[in-house]
């Protein structure tokens, strides 16, 4: 995070935590339940998920600070088209620019960059933090948010690359399968089935409860 | 035959839920009860239904490279198909406040057990990747982009109701702490995943494309064939005709 001491005004201590806490204990994904939507699918490799959390910081970090500016111009009763446009927008040049810097990864990401728009992180802090604060702070939301996002995304693709296919960022780590070297020597083998929709939810399912077991203050009573 | 094979597909084997996680958030969300959830699913339906159809033919008329040629030859080259996410998210959010309006003139009853989860669909991610997934796929006639668009919302209404009902009755187990409301809901859904995908045996046959015929191409048409016959023929009588003048 830009921690740099020298600016004090603009990173106080609550400026500080508006970038801090969805890392932890307010994370979109796993404590408001936001965003979930267009995130699991692309989860089975490293790569598409450290993209897919570089473009929705990106687009949060921008759409909050754009929200904000126009948020004494927007009337509040076309509030969701007018936040809607400008995350098609910005989603769009996220778009063009993947089709054109990385188009194998583009391809496999497919419509899940379009699905970025109704991702519910966006709408969620437009309408919760930009529309009521400043530019600044809302750029500091933006990246928060998005970028507690991106880490279950990153620790999800993480856990199911890893057990799935035994690489990381598509480099194997685990020694080799077929050759028989590394752990494979001893045995051990890839589980196709954590690269099929379903360990998705179930890994996501186990990260809540693992954080939800240290910190019990997030326990819903059910 | 292969409009009953889409519909199936989509509501059993590419589930929105359980295949391809659209729609999360609603989902979570509004499933806590099974009276919600039915009417939550039942306006995804119906506003999936309208919205699929009419992107389709914003595509097809206005978005695909070379889609404009109806308007004119000059045209043929545009390719608008950077503009899609804007149209069609615009196109979602219009329908779906027009269909609250609409409803809500005509059917008071209807609006009353949809009314709150109406303008929520507007951004569902079910809604928008039901469009994308429809132009990925590249249907052929509007049939087949709505029944596509009945059979994505119909998959949905049934994977909300069903985890409605579970998280009704998962209420009187005894669920570890931490895993209470959301980590055992994802569990649950994680689970029926797993029992959707035997579905994925159901069809088969209807995924490989048809057999190419690739022979017609090299073939010359038949015209071709009797004219260059003709041809033969008056070069033969030429050369006969040559052949007596020489002799003589």
């Amino acid at each position: 995070m830009a921690n740099t001491s020298e600016k004090e005004p603009l990173f106080s201590k609550k400026n500080i935590g508006l970038v801090k806490d969805p890392l932890t204990d307010n994370n979109p994904v796993t404590v408001q339940v936001l965003g979930i939507c267009s995130a699991l699918a692309i989860t089975a490799e490293l790569n598409a998920s450290v993209i897919m959390a570089l473009s929705v910081i990106f687009v949060l970090g921008v759409g909050n600070v754009v929200i904000s500016l126009m948020r004494n111009v927007i009337p509040s009763s076309i509030r969701i088209i007018a936040q809607l446009v400008v995350v098609a927008a910005l989603v769009i040049i996220v778009d063009l620019t993947l089709k054109a810097y990385v188009p194998d990864l583009a391809k496999k990401l497919s419509v899940f960059v379009g699905l970025i728009i109704t991702n519910c992180i966006i709408m969620g802090r437009f309408e919760a933090f930009a529309l009521a604060n400043t530019p600044w702070k809302s750029f500091l939301d933006g990246v928060g948010n998005a970028t507690g996002y991106g880490l279950i995304l990153v620790i999800v693709g993480f856990f199911r690359e890893l057990l799935g296919s035994g690489k990381l960022f598509g480099i194997p780590v685990l020694g080799d399968p077929v050759e028989k070297t590394g752990l494979y020597a001893i045995g051990y083998e890839n589980s196709g089935f954590m690269l099929l929709a379903p360990m998705a939810l179930i890994t996501l399912g186990l990260i809540i409860g693992f954080q939800r077991s240290r910190n019990k203050n997030l326990i819903e009573t059910n | 035959m292969e409009l009953l094979e889409l519909f199936l597909k989509s509501i059993f084997i590419e589930n929105m839920i359980f295949a391809t996680f659209l729609g999360m958030c609603s989902y979570l969300a509004v499933s806590k009860k099974v009276s919600t959830a039915v009417g939550l699913g039942a306006a995804v339906i119906f506003v999936q239904v309208i919205t699929v159809p009419l992107n389709y033919l914003l595509d097809k008329y206005l978005l695909r490279p070379g889609a404009l040629t109806w308007l004119g030859e000059e045209y043929a080259d545009y390719d608008l198909s950077f503009l899609t996410f804007i149209l069609f998210i615009a196109t979602v959010a219009t329908m779906v406040q027009l269909v609250e309006m609409i409803v809500e003139k005509f059917a008071p009853a209807l609006y009353n057990s949809l009314g709150i989860f109406l303008p929520l669909i507007a951004v569902n991610c079910a809604i928008l990747g039901g469009s994308l997934f429809m132009q990925q796929k590249d249907f052929a006639t509007i049939t087949e982009a709505t029944v596509y668009g009945l059979g994505s919302g119909i998959g949905w209404f049934l994977a909300i109701v069903a985890i409605g009902a579970i998280r009704e009755k998962i209420r009187y187990s005894n669920v570890p702490p931490a895993f209470r409301g959301l980590g055992m809901t994802f569990i649950l859904t994680g689970l029926m995943a797993i029992g959707f995908m035997s579905f994925g045996g159901m069809l088969t046959g209807g995924d490989e494309p048809a057999p190419k015929k690739d022979v017609v191409e090299n073939v010359v048409p038949s015209e071709e064939i009797s004219n260059s016959l003709e041809i033969i023929d008056s070069a033969a009588t030429v050369n006969d005709s040559l052949t007596n003048n020489i002799q003589e």
